[in-house]
């Protein structure tokens, strides 16, 4: 670890911090449906939309139609995309000729892209035409996240109403997010991308004639343009194989700061949005710290682990003051890799600018364990805000029974209806990931898809599903995923994981909707300050992260000190 | 739920129609009349040949060039048509089988850890300047020149952290190689 490489991490940090409060205020014009200065060219745009599709703005929906409206727009946009990336070939802007994806593949990429998962049993380049990749994966990048941000402010308006059923209109949610919010600030990113060096164009690989004399191929496209969007909407699908880590997608340290930049802008905003809808901005900041609390002690984590190097290759002769770079890339080194693992995992991103798989094995134990406490630090963006109100309702509960009150949040009382639907939605990921991770560990069509034995096997199974049902899409990717078999259990577990998850939140939305809110007395327990910040950061990893313990005993843990021991496999 | 599926239609079009078509054709116009180097890939011309990019490793060999660093992609190392990292696990024998050979071949004792590990894209354009200083004795032979010749062209190439904070120091190979054959030319 370095001085330097610190000082680029809290670089990174400030910056994101200095943006919370404006892009925070802004989302909460947005949704709030006051003026912002794009509505004079949004405003018609907008209206045309409404008029087309037959949504009345004045009709606002309860849970139940705001949930049937994601359901049934996620449906809509699955089709879309299972449909043109199976006919890929028959499509235009496919100038290497590439052929229609396999049922599997085309089920289990349309599943990831529509959940904002983006985990990519395929490579890019070699895979997906230029038109794919726009109309097909660039607008699920768009929508689904979209979709997300609609879920979060349905539920925020939860504590903001009283006493009434209606959410909010999810269309008209759903189109503000992506007009006001994602779609200007991707063109703002997605240029700078490009002035830092990512290409965009719609031409077809080129080929150079190298020093050496060999022929080089280097495949291209339309990636700045995708790359802004995948940060912005914590997708995380690449353009190509190796997403950030490609040179094409992230060239220098400042293209790198500006990815984690962006993807962490909106989801931390959303906080104080939150704070902002809701009358209280304290709690937003109390809800952002204990995000960044965690996200740099697990960025500090994945440095130290990763800077101390992999004893079994110092032992043939490397050098270990680099630490281990296998998977690395020069231009970000230890420091870098290690905000960017921390970030795109604590906040179901997925995109990667090192192999996580050939991190060592604590430094892999940190991504994987971040997935598991549910995607809250500060998560995708809109299902980051909504796990983490489901945690806070759970801290207050526990609160509540150790002093023997009714908890309440920000007014709102939590009686057992809304305990039964969170228990219900954190339930879903052990389920899930523990479920479909044992039957892949005792078959020969899980176990023959492992790229390297003994306990990292194991890991990379268990980091599979994990990162499926938690709805990141990073990997550790010496799985081959691209089997029927995993194509299709993977495609199940992020389904789980976005709309198990996402509709007990929406009816914890409308049954807290419905009651009073209470003013605040001198029994309520504050939820804006530094104690019940320790608590749900308790909370976060006892009852999120605990229930994996086993797990991850059984595989990153035994590999570290297997990997002491001077053993290989 | 039928009163959400002409709203559900509808809207995946229009929505699709924005972001998917209208968004990317106005960056890549943008990006085409803005920055036109950098939106087809920073291609590197010489002598009316192109080279490559300027962003992406490419393979050497020859002892009269610096070399970058082990490439994972297939079927030959430095394919930029199919990025790919190794993914070998830290405990994989495949992996310490292989850096133990590159460690070999290097004849040296302690070898930083760049010059015998797979990057994660397999295109890494860089190595670091220890990496680099391990190859000048060898560069320099191969060309027939002196050490301190190679040593300058290394020292113009190499990049340090802006501010001494900001980045890695990083040498890009494909642009140190290109600078000696102005430095140092072959055949001489």
């Amino acid at each position: 670890m370095s001085l330097s490489g610190w000082l680029q991490i809290g670089f990174v940090l400030i910056v994101v911090l200095l943006l919370v409060k404006p892009l925070g205020l802004y989302m909460a014009r947005v949704f709030t449906g006051e003026r912002t200065f794009l509505s004079p060219v949004l405003g018609p745009v907008e209206r045309g939309f409404y008029a087309l599709a037959g949504v009345r703005t004045d009709k606002e929906q309860g849970w139940l139609g705001y949930t049937m409206g994601v359901l049934a727009f996620s449906l809509a946009g699955f089709v879309v995309l299972y449909s043109m990336l199976r006919l890929q070939n028959f499509l235009p802007l496919n100038p290497q000729g590439f052929a229609g994806l396999s049922p599997d593949l085309a089920f289990n990429t349309a599943a990831s892209f529509v959940t904002n998962t983006n985990w990519q049993s395929y490579g890019g380049e070699t895979t997906m035409s230029h038109l794919s990749q726009m109309l097909g994966l660039t607008v699920q990048n768009f929508v689904s996240a979209a979709t997300g941000i609609a879920v979060a402010i349905a539920l925020t308006r939860a504590f903001v109403r009283s006493g009434v059923n209606e959410l909010g209109n999810f269309w008209v949610d759903l189109t503000r997010a992506t007009l006001y919010v994602l779609l200007p600030l991707a063109i703002v990113v997605a240029l700078a991308f490009v002035a830092m060096g990512l290409p965009q164009n719609l031409d077809a690989n080129f080929v150079a004639t190298t020093i050496e004399g060999v022929q080089q191929t280097i495949a291209t496209g339309p990636v700045a343009s995708q790359e802004a969007i995948k940060q912005l909407g914590t997708n995380g699908g690449g353009f190509f194989n190796v997403n950030a880590a490609h040179p094409f997608e992230n060239p220098t340290a400042f293209s790198n700061y500006l990815n984690i930049i962006a993807m962490l802008a909106i989801s931390a905003a959303l906080v104080y949005t939150f704070g902002q809808m809701v009358g209280n901005r304290r709690q937003g900041w109390a809800l952002i710290s204990v995000t960044v609390i965690m996200l740099v002690i697990g960025t500090g984590a994945i440095y130290w682990a990763e800077s101390f190097g992999n004893p079994l290759l110092t032992a043939v002769g490397v050098d270990p003051s680099m630490g281990n770079f296998e998977g690395k890339e020069v231009r970000f080194g230890q420091a870098m890799s290690a905000l960017y693992s921390a970030v795109t995992t604590g906040l179901s991103n997925g995109g990667v600018n090192a192999m996580h798989g050939s991190l060592t094995p604590l430094g892999g134990l940190v991504p994987m364990f971040l997935m598991q406490l549910g995607e809250v630090l500060p998560g995708g963006v809109g299902s980051g805000l909504y796990a983490l109100l489901v945690f806070a309702i759970l801290a207050v509960f526990v609160a509540g029974l150790m002093v023997g009150r009714t908890p309440e949040f920000l007014g709102k009382k939590v009686e057992a209806r809304e305990m039964k639907f969170a228990m219900l939605a954190v339930l879903i990921l052990p389920l899930v990931i523990l479920g479909f991770t044992a039957i892949s560990v005792v078959a020969d069509f899980g176990t023959s898809s492992i790229l390297t034995p003994g306990p990292h096997g194991l890991s990379e199974i268990l980091y599979a599903y994990t990162s499926a049902a938690a709805n990141n899409g990073s990997a550790f990717g010496g799985l081959t995923a691209n089997t029927p078999w995993y194509n299709t259990t993977l495609g199940i577990a992020m389904l789980l994981g976005r709309f198990a998850y996402l509709v007990p939140v929406l009816a914890i939305a409308g049954s807290l909707v419905a009651k009073p809110r209470a003013a605040a007395s001198s029994g309520t327990f504050p939820t804006d300050k530094p104690l019940f910040v320790g608590l749900l950061i308790g909370v976060i990893i006892i009852l999120g992260g605990l229930q994996f313990f086993p797990a991850l005993a059984l595989g990153p843990i035994v590999e570290h000190f297997v990997m002491l021991a001077g053993q290989s496999f | 739920m039928l009163s959400q599926i002409r709203p559900a239609i509808v809207l995946t079009l229009l929505l699709s129609a924005v972001t998917g078509l209208l968004y990317p054709l106005a960056i890549t116009g943008a990006a085409q009349a803005a920055f036109p180097g950098q939106a087809n890939g920073s291609r590197i011309e010489r002598d009316g040949v192109l080279i490559g990019s300027d962003l992406i490793g490419q393979n050497f060999s020859a002892p009269s060039y610096f070399w970058p660093r082990p490439s994972a992609t297939g079927p030959d190392p430095y394919n930029a048509a199919a990025s790919s990292g190794s993914n070998i696990g830290p405990t994989g024998k495949a992996l310490v089988e292989r850096v133990a050979a590159a460690v070999t071949a290097t004849g040296q004792t302690s070898v930083p850890a760049d010059a015998v590990t797979a990057s994660g894209s397999g295109l890494d354009p860089h190595i670091t300047p220890q990496n680099a200083a391990t190859q000048v004795a060898r560069v320099a032979t191969a060309r027939n020149v002196e050490p301190s010749v190679i040593e300058a062209a290394l020292a113009d190439v190499t990049e340090q952290p802006i501010l001494g904070i900001f980045g890695e120091p990083r040498v890009n190979v494909l642009r140190l190689n290109l600078a000696l054959d102005e430095a140092a030319p072959l055949g001489n």
